[in-house]
């Protein structure tokens, strides 16, 4: 990492922390079935243009003669497993695709999240003094707005300004961008409360009197012994972010209903909940419950594993 | 042993400000805003000069500057004033670039062995990093041949490698610790506490290890510790520290025999020995300050059992004595002209 | 009269399904009034026995088996209230650690006063009376300041002395001082350790020192328990176990001492270190940095027989006497 001689080192921590929670995973049952559902989760939305039984991009896809069906318990209708919705789409397949958004927007918005606040965090801690009281009261003020009223004045703002049109296409990009952007604060504390803590080892004392330089010391040394926390974060964030995209799609900022996430889903299904057609709502909520849930499950259970006093290094 | 002064430091002063963010320096005190600071005067006015191929030791309890002169010397945190000579070169106010030529020639042993080494990193890439950092050109497989023999020389075998930290004993710590020290090849090494943390028995080997490698390699030791047995055992010459001063600086013989200095007398007093004809503890009262202000007179004076009015108001000076220590006490030099 | 006894303690920590033996057949007896000492490096199992004695012991760690024998009482297997009464009243602990003891957020003074008020009936004028008349005589200067300041506001040797005085203040009849004084400076450390002797001298308090340091042990302690890998190797009077070592353990500690060997000359060094709680090996644990080891010593664990000096359980000492009883006997 960082512009350097010696790229060619192979990074040890990683292999030997994934091979600690890999032990920890085997020991524990709740453990084994958090991740057999969140690796389920995983596959179906990588796999979902193989697995579902429709093409969605297919132009009959849409058929309004199929609207409303209820799913095959009800039913019977062979065609459609979970029914269809209101424009007659088969609600299987267009839940697959939008498990496949909102696990791509999530992971991707934390992902942007992690590199920013990692970052900041990173030379916040070290370098301290005014770039740190700087830094940090800019990450204040940034958490101070809630993440929602910020993405809702910026989605709603770049909708006016560029058009409903332009907004549909680049929708995806635009949430990833929004919710990534909102919330790298909570990344830049927690590396930063790390860094200060590592910064006092001898370890690196040790490397500045090799006389090894201040980014090496930083991403090389430091890093390493910061990420453990991180890991617990990144993926609690991942429920957040999904959560943050379903709310911004069920008030209309998300994703177009031509090509809906979870949210926009039960956005749109929302509508007819009362009249009869329930599933259209209910089953993504399903869904996107199971999927919430699984991540937090997952993010709390790192964090006990992790947690210093039983991780002895 | 020709006596080649290797490190020669003086005046040194550091004092530590601690400044909470930008507002607090301010306070409301009698009416009117006052810029306020709490310092810490770890070093006020230390004077030593290390010889080439000598073992110093510096002895004094916590909060007596000692990790502090180290870390000075070093260049990790900047002194205040005062100045550091290498050879004949002055080194304390070098930027880390600057320095880097010094780098190669002072190296340091820490006390933690737990803390000392990157625990993610294997044996062999924080060895490598410090070779390879000095030695740009050198073939990949020089640097492991290197490598094999630096560990074999601590006293390790050559599958340490690709082992990480938590996989060895405090004391192999200790001994790879010694061994990044070693591998740029240095001539001085500060050793601050490096057996504070080890068992007696290994405690033992690294001591071994320590005084192997300075007949091998011909180098000079800045030890600093708290232990007067290891001091009695391994030292040329001690130095004696007191709240950021060097109170007393002798052979370890003179020091052994004819402690000077009331401090040294009671440090010496309170070493637990396994032989009966200990001499009688010398209670001190009190515990060492934390120095808030700057001391004036002694150091020593508010613990010191012979103090005079002399020694509240004016600070004594290092005065070479008759059997080549020096000394800073004004009771002793009274004791002496009288 | 003895005043503890324990007797054949094992000691394990259980891991998963693996059972690691913390402390084997740890059997000693304490007189009132008494002071013994463990010694030994970390990892002996020295701490372990410390808390063992008050059922301490932390979850992965918990008492095989054996007896300890309080006055005459079994103490293992007392539920929790019973076992706070005799940690309260009757054995007191002094850690390496003050802040293990002290709550942070109370001052000294409020501390104190609670531990009087625990247990008799007075007021708050008199019991600070007492807290006050205690730190006195733990020699802490200008006691009334200190009643008030916080346990983070002190030294870490004051600290300590609070302990004592609390201690003092419950009157137990066995102190367990665990590293007392291995975070304090040489001149603070002397102090403690004096001030320790002369209380447990005063009050005929028996003390149980468990330390690192011979150089201490020698100073506080009428017997000396030497310990290695979870076994007492060596038992015997201070003075004759430091001038006369049996156990060639107990003879490569004191020789390692820098003391022990001439200024400037390598020290005698015992190769290798404490084998880890996972990987003792079998038969005399030390046989594999033991000089004299013999084939027996690999795969059987020798018994104690009494040397004429101390107690001690090792093949060579044994057949040593027993070459010595034969020669004498050819005498004969």
């Amino acid at each position: 990492m960082i512009g350097h001689k010696h790229t060619d080192f192979t990074h040890p921590s990683h292999s030997s922390r994934l091979h600690h929670i890999w032990t920890g995973v085997i020991g524990d049952k709740l453990a084994i079935m958090v991740c057999a559902a969140f690796i389920f989760y995983c596959v179906v939305g990588m796999l979902a243009p193989l697995i579902a039984p429709y093409d969605v991009n297919s132009p009959d896809f849409v058929d309004l003669l199929n609207a409303e069906i209820a799913p095959y318990w009800i039913s019977a209708d062979e065609r459609f497993l979970l029914g269809t919705d209101s424009q007659g789409r088969d609600l299987l397949s267009i839940i697959l695709y939008g498990t496949r958004l909102s696990l791509t927007i999530g992971i991707l918005a934390v992902a942007i999240q992690a590199l920013i606040g990692i970052c900041l965090g990173l030379i916040s801690g070290y370098v301290g003094g005014r770039l740190d009281n700087f830094l940090m009261r800019f990450a204040d003020v940034q958490l101070s707005f809630s993440t929602i009223m910020t993405a809702i004045v910026f989605l709603a703002l770049f909708q006016t300004a560029f058009g409903i049109n332009v907004y549909e296409d680049l929708a995806m990009f635009m949430l990833i961008l929004v919710i990534g952007l909102a919330e790298w604060p909570l990344f830049a504390r927690t590396v930063r409360a790390s860094v200060l803590a590592e910064k006092q080892k001898e370890y690196v004392d040790a490397a500045r009197i090799m006389g090894i330089s201040k980014t090496r010391i930083m991403f090389r040394h430091i890093l390493p012994n910061t990420l453990t926390p991180v890991l617990v974060i990144f993926t609690i964030q991942i429920a957040n972010a999904i959560i943050a995209e379903a709310a911004l799609s069920f008030l209309g900022l998300g994703m177009p209903s031509t090509d809906p996430s979870l949210g926009a889903l039960i956005s749109s299904g929302f509508r007819y909940l009362f009249s009869g057609a329930w599933w259209i709502c209910v089953i993504p909520s399903v869904a996107l419950i199971g999927l919430i849930l699984v991540m937090n499950l997952l993010g709390d259970w790192l964090r006990d594993y992790l947690n210093p006093r039983t991780y002895k290094h | 042993m020709t006596q080649i002064p290797l490190v020669q430091i003086s005046h040194l002063e550091k004092t530590f400000t601690k400044d909470k963010g930008i507002f607090s320096p301010f306070r409301f005190n009698k009416g009117k805003f006052q810029r306020q600071q709490e310092s810490v005067y770890a070093l006020n006015g230390v004077n030593l000069t290390i010889l080439k191929g000598e073992t110093l030791c510096v002895v004094g309890e916590t909060g007596c500057g000692k990790s502090t002169l180290a870390r000075t010397l070093m260049g990790l945190t900047p002194p205040t004033s005062g100045e550091i000579h290498y050879l004949n070169d002055r080194i304390d106010h070098l930027d880390d670039n600057q320095r880097l030529l010094y780098r190669r020639r002072m190296q340091m042993v820490f006390q933690n062995p737990y803390a000392s080494l990157n625990p993610r990193m294997t044996v062999y890439q924080t060895l490598r990093e410090a070779i390879s950092f000095h030695n740009p050109q050198m073939k990949r497989r020089n640097i492991d041949e290197k490598i094999e023999g630096l560990l074999n020389s601590v006293g390790l075998y050559a599958d340490a490698m690709d082992r990480y930290p938590h996989e060895f004993s405090g004391g192999q710590r200790q001994r790879i610790s010694l061994a990044r020290a070693l591998s740029v090849e240095p001539e001085f090494i500060v050793a601050d506490e490096p057996l504070a943390a080890l068992d007696v028995s290994v405690q033992a080997q690294v001591l071994n290890l320590m005084m192997d490698k300075q007949e091998e390699q011909d180098l000079t030791y800045l030890f600093i510790t708290h232990d007067l047995a290891v001091v009695e055992h391994f030292a040329t010459r001690v130095a004696v520290m007191y709240l950021g001063k060097v109170c007393e600086l002798a052979s370890r013989e003179t020091l052994f025999s004819a402690p000077k200095h009331p401090y040294t007398k009671a440090l010496l007093s309170a070493i637990p020995r396994l032989d009966t004809n200990a001499p009688e503890l010398i209670r001190l009262s009190g515990e060492v300050p934390t120095p808030m202000e700057k001391p004036i007179g002694c150091v020593f004076q508010a613990r010191c059992p012979d103090a005079t009015p002399r020694c509240f108001s004016e600070p004594p000076i290092m005065k070479k004595q008759k059997d080549g220590s020096s000394i800073a006490c004004h009771v002793h030099e009274e004791d002496q002209t009288s | 009269m003895s005043l503890l006894t324990v007797k054949n303690l094992n000691v394990a920590f259980r891991l998963g399904k693996q059972e690691l033996p913390a402390l084997m057949d740890v059997s000693f007896s304490l007189d009132r009034g008494e002071r013994i000492a463990f010694v030994g490096e970390s990892g002996a199992g020295k701490s372990i026995l410390g808390f063992s004695i008050v059922n301490l012991i932390s979850k992965p760690g918990y008492i095989q088996s054996g007896s300890i024998k309080l006055n005459k009482k079994e103490i293992i297997g007392l539920n929790r209230r019973q076992m706070q009464e005799i940690r309260g009243k009757r054995i007191a602990m002094i850690f390496q650690d003050p802040m293990m003891t002290l709550n942070p957020v109370l001052t000294i003074g409020q501390q104190l006063v609670e531990a009087i008020k625990s247990h008799t009936n007075i007021t708050y004028r008199d019991a600070k009376n007492i807290a006050i008349e205690k730190l006195l005589s733990v020699q802490i200067a200008s006691p009334e300041r200190r009643f008030n300041q916080y346990p983070h506001e002190l030294s870490g040797g004051m600290r300590q002395r609070v302990i004592i005085a609390a201690i003092l203040l419950l009157n137990p009849d066995v102190i367990i001082a665990d590293e007392p004084t291995t975070a304090l400076d040489v001149t603070i450390q002397a102090e403690i350790l004096q001030l320790l002797l002369e209380i447990c001298k005063k009050n005929d308090v028996a003390l149980i020192l468990i330390s690192h340091d011979l150089g201490i042990v020698s100073k506080v302690a009428e017997r000396t328990l030497v310990m290695y890998a979870g076994r007492i190797v060596e038992e015997g009077p201070t003075l004759e176990l430091i001038n006369d070592p049996q156990h060639p353990y107990t003879q490569g500690l004191l020789n390692a001492l820098p003391q022990m060997a001439l200024p400037g000359q390598r020290l005698n060094q015992i190769k290798g270190s404490m084998p880890s709680l996972a990987d003792r090996p079998s038969g005399c644990a030390f046989h594999n940095r033991c000089p004299y080891a013999m084939e027996k010593c690999k795969d059987q664990q020798p018994e104690f027989i009494h040397s004429g000096i101390s107690t001690v359980s090792c093949f060579m000492i044994e057949e040593m006497l027993e070459e010595e009883r034969n020669a004498q006997e050819g005498l004969l």
